[in-house]
């Protein structure tokens, strides 16, 4: 059998590991790091939100770590590191249990009645204000009109930082 | 102009040329998790490099490309300090929390600078510089009070780096007119300040402060002479744009 200790890595086969306690401290301790949880936060407010694991040392280690990993593509306010061994689960075995017998839609977040309504009110704003041609920084008020089931649209001129903003009041 | 043009210069190529060598621990860093981040770092101060580069433009110099391509190693201004091979990863290291140090300090004053435009990059750069500092002085504290290998391995490190980090504040002919105009302060009042900075944190990594009485100083890159590492570091910089220096990317 081939050493436990070589590795397929040429560069770290330079390295002559001796077998025997010392190594096997080592082992343990430091040539294998634990692993940490990362959940990001794109804006302060936002929610983390897992993004993956990392190998690190201690918390210190893997916040430095997990600043490169996981906050340099996109939008980042702050970053939590968990050990992963800290996270508790419940087994994949267990996972029927998740299965409702019968149908319990009106349970799921989304079997609101209002879902319809929020849509219809999104429609009608997209009927209102998406088929227009609108200057970048044109800002407009729709208020509803509930007597006649409509919107009505008030426009504002550009904000001075150009934004282009849809501002909704009830 | 000139003497803003030596400031740039200085401040470009010291970036350019520590992104390059850090560069070189692409794919052999100690971790996978480590190479990432370290290589990012190299990324952002060749990025660096090329906002300085291009304000030396606006002041009626080459390109970003033909400045940082076509030049000798004696129309380079930066400093012996990154020109040195990376050797091992706590001289690399070592290296990297001198030069940050260094960076995060002289960013602080740029920030105020007379000079609008570099003032305005400042405050840029120091943003980035900020993970660049929380990096090297986690990696410092972490290894320094580790292991006695890590430690002694930092503070071999340390013993070498240090005297030749001075070359960072080589004082030029130009340095006391950037202080009289309010462009940045002199180098030794930079060197002072970081002084302190560094060698107060140095003390808390439990590691000493490396005895620099018989200091041999390691300045002349600020006037073109360099070590012998310059050279072939700029022949494998330039080799795929001298391919072609006319083709467009």
């Amino acid at each position: 059998m081939s050493n436990p200790y070589q590795s397929h890595d040429p560069r770290m086969n330079r390295v002559s590991l001796q077998v025997g306690s010392e190594a096997k401290h080592q082992e343990g301790s430091l040539m294998q790091w634990q692993t940490y949880e990362v959940f990001q936060q794109q804006k302060r407010g936002d929610q983390h939100v897992h993004v993956g694991s990392l190998h690190a040392p201690n918390p210190d280690m893997a916040l430095i770590l997990a600043k490169e990993q996981f906050g340099r593509r996109e939008q980042c306010a702050n970053l939590w590191v968990v050990k992963s061994q800290d996270v508790h689960a419940t087994s994949y075995d267990d996972a029927d249990m998740f299965q409702h017998a019968f149908d319990k839609s009106y349970r799921e977040g989304d079997g609101y009645k209002v879902k319809d309504t929020i849509e219809t009110f999104k429609r009608q704003l997209d009927d209102l204000l998406g088929s227009r041609d609108k200057a970048p920084g044109e800002v407009a008020v729709a208020v509803p009109v509930t007597s006649q089931g409509g919107w009505k649209v008030y426009e504002l001129p550009a904000t001075d930082k150009g934004e282009r903003k849809i501002l909704v009041k009830k | 102009m000139q003497h803003l043009k030596d400031l740039l210069y200085r401040l470009a190529d010291d970036k350019l040329i520590i992104g390059h060598r850090n560069s070189e621990w692409i794919g052999m860093g100690p971790i996978l998790e480590e190479d990432i981040a370290f290589a990012s770092m190299a990324q952002d101060e060749v990025g660096h490099s090329q906002a300085y580069y291009l304000l030396l433009n606006d002041l009626g110099e080459d390109i970003p490309d033909k400045i940082a391509f076509t030049r000798s190693a004696q129309d380079f201004r930066c400093c012996h300090l990154v020109e040195y091979p990376i050797r091992d990863y706590a001289y690399s290291l070592v290296r990297h929390y001198l030069f940050d140090m260094a960076d995060a300090i002289r960013l602080k004053h740029l920030k105020k600078s007379s000079y609008k435009p570099l003032a305005e990059l400042a405050l840029k750069l120091s943003r980035e510089e900020r993970y660049h500092q929380l990096h090297a002085q986690t990696f410092m504290q972490q290894l320094g009070n580790s292991t006695e290998e890590a430690n002694l391995k930092m503070q071999g490190a340390l013993n070498e780096a240090y005297p030749v980090s001075f070359s960072i504040f080589e004082p030029t002919r130009h340095t006391e007119t950037l202080a009289v105009e309010g462009i940045q302060p002199t180098e030794d009042d930079l060197m002072k300040e970081w002084r302190a900075e560094v060698e107060s944190f140095i003390r808390s990594c439990n590691l000493l402060i490396p005895d620099t009485t018989d200091f041999v100083d390691h300045f002349g890159g600020r006037s073109g002479y360099h070590t012998d590492y310059l050279p072939p570091l700029l022949a494998e910089m330039t080799e795929v744009f001298a391919i072609d220096p006319e083709a467009t990317w």
